[in-house]
Order: C-alpha cells, then structure tokens, then sequence
C-alpha cells in the first residue's frame, strides 16, 4: 500500500516496513538534488516530525516521516550519488522504518487524493 | 500577498518559457528555467541573458548634484569622467548600508543611481530626505526602464552579432548613451558582460532576439550563486542596516579622505577600533551545505556569527559559504565549525572571493 504526506513524502508499507522517500512531483520541484542528509540505522522517527533533510542547490527542505518508529535502513547509495532520487524516486527511496503505530497510516493521503493536492498546488 | 507583486516587462515571456516564478524584491522573478546548474554553466562559459528590470533607477541632476551624491555615496565621484562607473553605498550615521549601489556619471551634476529593487522606496525616501538643503532635482525613473544582463565570456559577441550593439570599446565599468539607451560593462556574475538599460518595447526586443538566437535564459538562481562564487555581497545577506561596510570587507570602496559623506565619522572610529566582526569566506568538510543563518561556532563549539549565503559551489564542487562572524576568528587558516540542523561540521576560514573572476579590463 501506498500512502503520502502533504508534504510530499511518501510511505510504502509492506508488513511493518514503511519505506520512506519522496514524491515524483517533489522531486521535480526541487530540481537537482546535491545532498540527502539521512538519518542512522536504529535511530528513531516520528509521524510528522523531521527526520532529515534534502538540498538542491537552491535550498534545504526538510523531510518529514509519515510514521513513526525506528529506522532500519537507509539508503547508503544516496550517499555518492544523491541525484538518483531525482531519476527515480519512487525506486530510490531514502530509509526504510520498522512501525511502532501502523493506526498511523489511516491519517495519511492516499495516491488519489495526493494527486488531487499536487495539482492544486500547480494553480 | 501575490496580488502586491510587481512585474517586470517580461513577465509573460518568463512564463510562456516555463521559468519558475518566485517573489523577490517585491517582483514575481524567474528562479530558473531549465535549471540553476545549467544557467550557471552558460554563463561561465558561454553566454546567458537575465532580466534585472527589477533594479531600481534613480537620476539626480541639478546644480549641487555631485556635492549631494558625494554627500550620500560613500566612493568619490568629485574626479568621474563622463561615462564612468562606481560602485560604493549609501550609510545611514551609524555606518550601517541603507544600500549598495552604482552611480552612473552622465554629465556634470547628472548622475544615474542603480539601486536594489528590494530597496527602491526605502532608498528614493532616504534620498529626498537627504536632499533638502541641495539644489537638486530627485527623479524615481525605477518603472520607466527594464534591464538585461547579457553575461558570460561570448558576451561581447553575442551583443554584436545578435543585438547589432557595438560595446567591444567600453572597459570595465564604463558605459555609453546609444539612443535613449544605456550600455554599460558591468554585471554580477564575475565573468565579462554588459547590461543594458532601455525601454520596455526595447527591451521585449533585444531579450526575444536572444532568446531566439539560442542565448541561455537566466534566473535569479543562478544569479545568486555566481555572485556568491565570485564573493559579491547581496544586499539582505552580507549588507544591511546593521552591516558597515568595513565589517563587509568593502572598504576600498568607502573613501573617508573625503571631507565628508553620512556615516564617515562612525567608519573613521570603526577603522581605529578594528571592526568587531568581518565577513568571511569558511569551506565545510563532509557534504553538509552551509545556508544562510546557519550558526558558526569556534573550535570549542562558541557561537561567533552566522552564514550569510552558504552554496554548494556549482563552480568548484566544493561546500563554501560567507559567513559574518567574530573578527578575531576571522584569519585565513582558523578552524571553525558549522551547525548544519542537528550535527556540527569542521570548516575553515578561506579567502571569499572563492573564483576568480574574468573581467576585461
């Protein structure tokens, strides 16, 4: 299943791993991506909270986790090569989080709706 | 509020070519078009072509108008030929920048003031103000002229080849009247170039003759960091009403052998003392980027000051930044660290000016 925050991350949940990245359309707004700052394995996140932040050359956004938890893994080729997430978001994701409250996920947008907000968004 | 925004006479055009609009200065301005690192690029090694309609224009003529500008100007127009250049800045007392500028020497007592288009009214009240017992006439002429940016080593081929404007005889900070038009070689990018102050239909002209011709478009973006690349200050970064400009590192462009100009006397006393903090140039270790407010710390982990413009330099590949801190942090060589969110980075003091320009001399 697949879900988003409005702030443009998106969750998708297999078990009690929801693998955590950013949405096509934020990463085409950002443009080139020239820095992922991730967190580390067995750190903690929480719904709605900063967990990291990526940087164009332009400007730092933060990321914010659709979940709470603990990491279990990050995606260490972001690290040489941040611009993947700008090829393929949707495969390069940046961490991977062990739910500890998957009742989280009803709170979040689905596809649907987080299409409907992108393109509101545009006007 | 969006509905505040000013446009500049290209608007349209900026959206009919996809750029990505965002408000500066109180104008909605293209960011970027095909990119920032693409623009950037262009200029560097190319050419590429801003519209910088957005600076404000401000003529001062009159009988007293090279004592006035003298008065307000910190550089020193009493001996500028006519057709010459400087830039300098405007102070209030305490020494602080109400805004850098550069002053267009026309004619005796006619002089072009471009000023920051985030400043126009703060500066024309500052001006009038100023002005009281000067015989001079003040004209806001901000809304009648738009500006390009032709910028980049094909610069001056690209002004004669496509815009049939001869300028290969203008030196460096030096301009000529073609017309109503103004032609000047000067720029904010550290490479060669010239801007060009005309009208709006002129300038709708000559920017879709580039444009057609293949010039890079340029945004703001890019603007940004090649300025930054090349240690240029930013009004609202490195200058503001609480920035001298001994503290900025500008003082060969404050010329306090001048009997007098406002802010002299706080300068003449910052000179004596040494300015309690510089602007300085810091490179981060590891790939944090150092943007601007970030905190700069000591080696024992101080707060000493703050970023002003902090990039990853699109030039040199490297994580640099102006920061204004301590200045007895401020020698080349000292170590510092940099917060970046929740961790803390080694840097260095470097030298700002982190690429060396290409100007024609």
């Amino acid at each position: 299943m697949l879900y988003y925050l409005p702030t443009h991350e998106y969750a998708r949940v297999e078990g009690n791993i929801a693998t955590i990245g950013i949405s096509e359309y934020a990463a085409r707004q950002l443009g080139n991506v020239v820095y992922v700052d991730m967190p580390e394995a067995d750190d903690d996140v929480t719904k709605g909270e900063d967990f990291g932040a990526i940087e164009s050359v332009k400007a730092a956004s933060d990321l914010y986790s659709p979940v709470s938890g603990s990491v279990v893994e990050i995606n260490e080729l972001l690290i040489d090569n941040p611009k993947l997430v700008n090829e393929d978001p949707m495969n390069n994701w940046i961490i991977k989080v062990e739910m500890s409250d998957p009742s989280e996920l009803d709170s979040l947008l689905s596809p649907e709706d987080y299409a409907k907000l992108c393109e509101a968004e545009k006007h | 509020m969006t509905t505040d925004l000013k446009t500049t006479c290209l608007h349209d055009l900026h959206v009919g070519l996809g750029a990505l609009m965002s408000p500066f200065g109180g104008f909605d301005m293209p960011i970027q078009y095909s990119g920032i690192e693409q623009e950037h690029m262009a200029v560097r090694h190319k050419c590429g072509v801003f519209d910088v309609s957005h600076m404000g224009e401000v003529v001062v003529t009159g009988n007293d108008a090279q004592r006035f500008v003298n008065h307000i100007f910190t550089n020193d127009v009493t001996a500028m030929p006519d057709g010459k250049i400087l830039y300098g800045m405007m102070l209030n007392p305490e020494g602080g920048v109400v805004d850098d500028l550069l002053v267009y020497k026309r004619a005796d007592n006619d002089y072009l003031l471009v000023i920051n288009a985030s400043n126009i009214d703060k500066d024309v009240q500052w001006i009038e103000r100023h002005a009281e017992n000067f015989d001079v006439d003040i004209d806001n002429q901000s809304d009648r002229w738009g500006e390009l940016a032709v910028q980049g080593p094909d610069a001056e081929k690209t002004m004669s080849d496509i815009l049939g404007i001869d300028a290969a005889d203008l030196s460096f900070y030096t301009f000529k009247t073609i017309g109503d038009m103004i032609v000047s070689r000067t720029g904010y990018t550290g490479e060669d170039g010239f801007e060009i102050y005309a009208s709006a239909d002129v300038i709708r002209d000559y920017w879709n003759r580039l444009i057609d011709a293949g010039v890079q478009p340029c945004g703001l973006g890019c603007r940004d960091t090649l300025r930054f690349e090349t240690g240029l200050p930013l009004y609202g970064d490195e200058l503001a009403d609480d920035i001298t400009p001994l503290e900025a590192g500008l003082g060969i462009f404050v010329k306090l052998d001048k009997p007098e100009f406002i802010g002299r006397e706080a300068l003449i006393s910052q000179k004596a003392e040494g300015p309690a903090r510089k602007i300085v140039g810091i490179e981060v270790e590891g790939q944090a980027i150092p943007r601007h407010g970030y905190e700069v710390l000591d080696a024992d982990g101080n707060t000493i000051g703050s970023v002003t413009t902090g990039y990853h330099s699109i030039s040199l590949d490297r994580n640099i930044a102006m920061a204004l801190i301590a200045a007895d942090h401020a020698a080349l060589g000292t170590r510092l660290q940099v917060k970046v969110r929740r961790k803390v980075f080694p840097a260095t003091v470097i030298k700002k000016r982190f690429y060396t320009p290409n100007y024609k001399k």
